[in-house]
């Protein structure tokens, strides 16, 4: 009955060994923390979270970028350490979170876009160039833009460049970091649409990394919200939003900067000290910031519960 | 109040492209000016031209750039380098292009201080210690070993804020500095950025394309629109009476939790910024204005519609400067 899930991970977590200055111990930094979920096909899986909380680490994993330290990730019931270069980059496509440093400074916009497709080894070049024009203009961006060089461009109009880039070859799942966060509101809303409009089209999947909590509300159909590793809690998104269960969920909403002159900023006490992801604290990793926090937070680590149906969360107070 | 920095009738081109036409604006000491406006409006341009940082392929033209009572309009490159980074610095859009990735945060962040004020190596290391504490860096021992590549986009853009204020800076022009970070990171890094300018009497130039941040940290505003500044003033004034369609548009379509029904299209202002050419004239809004009429080809006025309040639109005069 059940379908093949468009991705699956399976206690994915990826350590990194980070070398010691002159005296000082090597560290090892836990950026993902056995992450298990599954995601049916069409679907948008959000996932948020602090700065450094493992969002971009656990993409790369998905992308096959990144090994991982134990565990699985399936795309399309694949084994994706299975999948070679190409096989993968045709399931599966990035839009990265800074797309500067993602585009190659020398080459011409049209040259860039084209890449995944010459790099198959299978186009015609009258193919590659028919695709490379129906792109660029599905991303609004115009042919005379298309010869520019990436510096020529304003920030968002290269971050529409990364993403006619990721859809050329059509992949199954593309994982989305940060793909809105340079556009202003008005192209971010072009650039959602188009987003949704190809996902119904071509019945596309998928991982939607955003900071920005009205845009994953939006677009996503179920939402992660990752706590130095971990996913702390999981639920769909009009769930989530209406009844968030976590403490940090709790104060991420709470941080929302909503355009209203005269309130300042929100200080929802999470303290201005960032946590150290190579030094985790016990039992509860988000206890030393959490305004709820029982005498068991500190030294027992919270089992995943399941207040509802489609819920997880990792918390003693559930 | 005293002015840091005064802009008057900045303009730059690209070739026949006019990224920015006749800006003007002024950033008072121990406070932050935002400049907000959509994706190539020319914000970051107008950064870079303050800083002498543009293109070579771009041309800079204005009235004076008056930075602590002194025109560096005609700075020479010299003159320029040692007020950048040092009594004026940035942190810029895009932290990676900054960050030398062949080189350690370390070495980046002491580099300007040794260079600027010949800095021993361990006191500059014991400032950038110092200061990667206050902006809420753990570890900082440890980060100063490391590369760029290994830190997360937070802590890369908290790195480029420490390395901005090494040299005790006057001005600070942050270039979207929280866009890569998630809520309650950018609510800590504004929070930090309110503290210095009070601290400090840091004046902030800080540009940025979301409202939610002007409305919660800025204390003037100024739209820009197609490179120029449309409408500008004290942040409750712009936001109690938006008084240009544009800066209407912005500030309907920022979206909201709890606001957009799923599935429901994000507001949004039709069509994009145009790219001005010689020889444009009238306003620039008018392909995209709802209220747009025959007398917006022609040359825009600039109205007072409050004190320090100004807007450059047909419309207040038209309608005998009703709000
Ligand atoms: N190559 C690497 N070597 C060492 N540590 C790394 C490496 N890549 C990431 N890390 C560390 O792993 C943790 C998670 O980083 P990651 O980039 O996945 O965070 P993130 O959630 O994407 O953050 P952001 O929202 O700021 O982009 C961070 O502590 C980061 O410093
Ligand atoms: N080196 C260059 N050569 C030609 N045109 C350029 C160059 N740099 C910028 N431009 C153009 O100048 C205009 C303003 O760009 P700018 O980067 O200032 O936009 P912005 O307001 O910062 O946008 P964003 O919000 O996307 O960062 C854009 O149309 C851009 O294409
Ligand atoms: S387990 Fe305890 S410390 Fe952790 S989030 Fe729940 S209440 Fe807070
Ligand atoms: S001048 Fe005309 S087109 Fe421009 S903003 Fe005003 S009403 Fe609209
Ligand atoms: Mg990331
Ligand atoms: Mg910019």
């Amino acid at each position: 009955m059940s379908k093949t899930p468009a991705l699956t991970l399976k206690d994915l977590s990826c350590t990194f060994h980070v070398q010691g200055g002159l005296f000082q111990p090597a560290r090892h930094v836990r950026a993902v923390d056995r992450i298990s979920v599954s995601l049916e096909e069409g679907g948008v899986l959000g996932i948020v979270g602090e700065s450094g909380c493992g969002k971009t680490t656990l993409a790369r994993m998905i992308l096959g970028l990144q090994n991982p330290t134990s565990g699985e990730a399936f795309v399309h019931g694949q084994r994706l350490s299975e999948l070679d270069r190409r096989a993968r980059a045709r399931l599966i496509q990035p839009v990265f979170q800074d797309p500067f440093s993602s585009l190659n400074p020398k080459h011409r916009i049209e040259d860039i876009i084209a890449l995944p497709l010459r790099a198959q080894g299978s186009f015609e070049p009258h193919e590659i160039e028919r695709r490379t024009a129906a792109i660029l203009e599905r991303v609004g961006l115009s042919t005379e833009q298309g010869r520019r060089l990436p510096a020529e461009l304003s920030g968002g109009q290269r971050q529409r460049v990364a993403i006619a880039r990721a859809l050329i070859l059509e992949p199954r799942i593309v994982v989305c970091d940060e793909p809105t966060s340079a556009l202003d509101v008005s192209v971010q809303a072009q650039i959602l649409n188009l987003l949704g409009e190809l996902r119904r089209d071509l019945n596309l999947t998928y991982v939607f990394i955003s900071h920005n909590l009205a845009v994953v509300e939006h677009v996503a159909s179920e939402v992660m919200v990752m706590y130095l590793g971990r996913m702390v809690e999981h639920n769909t998104t009009a769930r989530l939003f209406s009844e968030p269960r976590h403490p940090y969920t709790q104060a991420l909403l709470a941080s929302v900067l909503t355009p209203e002159p005269g309130l300042g900023l929100p200080d929802v006490g999470l303290g201005d000290i960032m946590p150290d992801p190579a030094n985790i604290p016990s039992g509860c990793r988000f206890h030393p910031r959490c305004l709820k926090a029982q005498p068991q937070c500190a030294t027992i680590e919270p089992l995943t519960s399941h207040p509802s149906d489609h819920a997880t969360v990792e918390c003693h107070l559930f | 109040m005293t002015a840091i920095l005064d802009v008057q009738n900045l303009a730059v081109r690209f070739g026949p492209t006019l990224a920015v036409r006749n800006a003007s604006f002024t950033v008072q000491k121990g406070e932050t000016h935002c400049i907000v406006g959509e994706s190539g409006c020319g914000k970051s341009v107008t950064a870079l031209a303050i800083m002498n940082l543009l293109a070579r392929n771009a041309r800079r033209d204005a009235k004076s750039i008056a930075f602590a009572g002194q025109d560096i309009l005609a700075y020479s490159d010299r003159q320029m380098e040692d007020v950048r980074g040092n009594r004026m610095a940035m942190i810029f859009q895009e932290p990676m292009t900054s960050l030398n990735p062949s080189y350690t945060i370390g070495s980046q962040m002491t580099e300007v201080l040794r260079r600027h004020h010949n800095t021993t190596r361990d006191l500059a290391e014991q400032r950038a210690i110092g200061l990667m504490q206050r902006v809420g860096i753990t570890a900082p021992q440890m980060r100063l070993g490391q590369y760029p590549h290994q830190l997360s986009g937070g802590l890369r853009q908290r790195v480029m804020i420490a390395m901005a204020l090494m040299c005790d800076p006057e001005l600070l022009i942050a270039d979207e500095p929280t866009t890569a970070l998630d809520v309650t990171v950018q609510a800590q890094i504004l929070r930090l950025l309110a503290e210095l300018k009070q601290e400090l009497g840091l004046g902030i130039l800080l540009i940025t394309h979301d409202l939610g941040i002007v409305a919660r940290v800025a204390d003037h505003v100024s739209v820009m629109y197609a490179g120029e500044v449309i409408e500008t003033g004290r942040t409750a004034d712009l936001f109690a009476n938006p008084s240009h369609p544009y800066t209407r548009g912005l500030i309907d379509c920022v979206p909201v939790p709890g606001k957009i029904k799923p599935g429901e299209a994000l507001g949004s202002i039709p069509g994009t910024v145009p790219v001005m050419k010689d020889g444009f004239s009238g306003c620039a809004f008018r392909f995209r204005c709802p209220q747009a009429s025959e007398i917006c080809t022609q040359a825009v006025p600039r109205h007072e519609v409050g004190p320090n309040h100004l807007v450059q639109c047909h419309l207040p005069s038209r309608q005998g400067g009703a709000q």
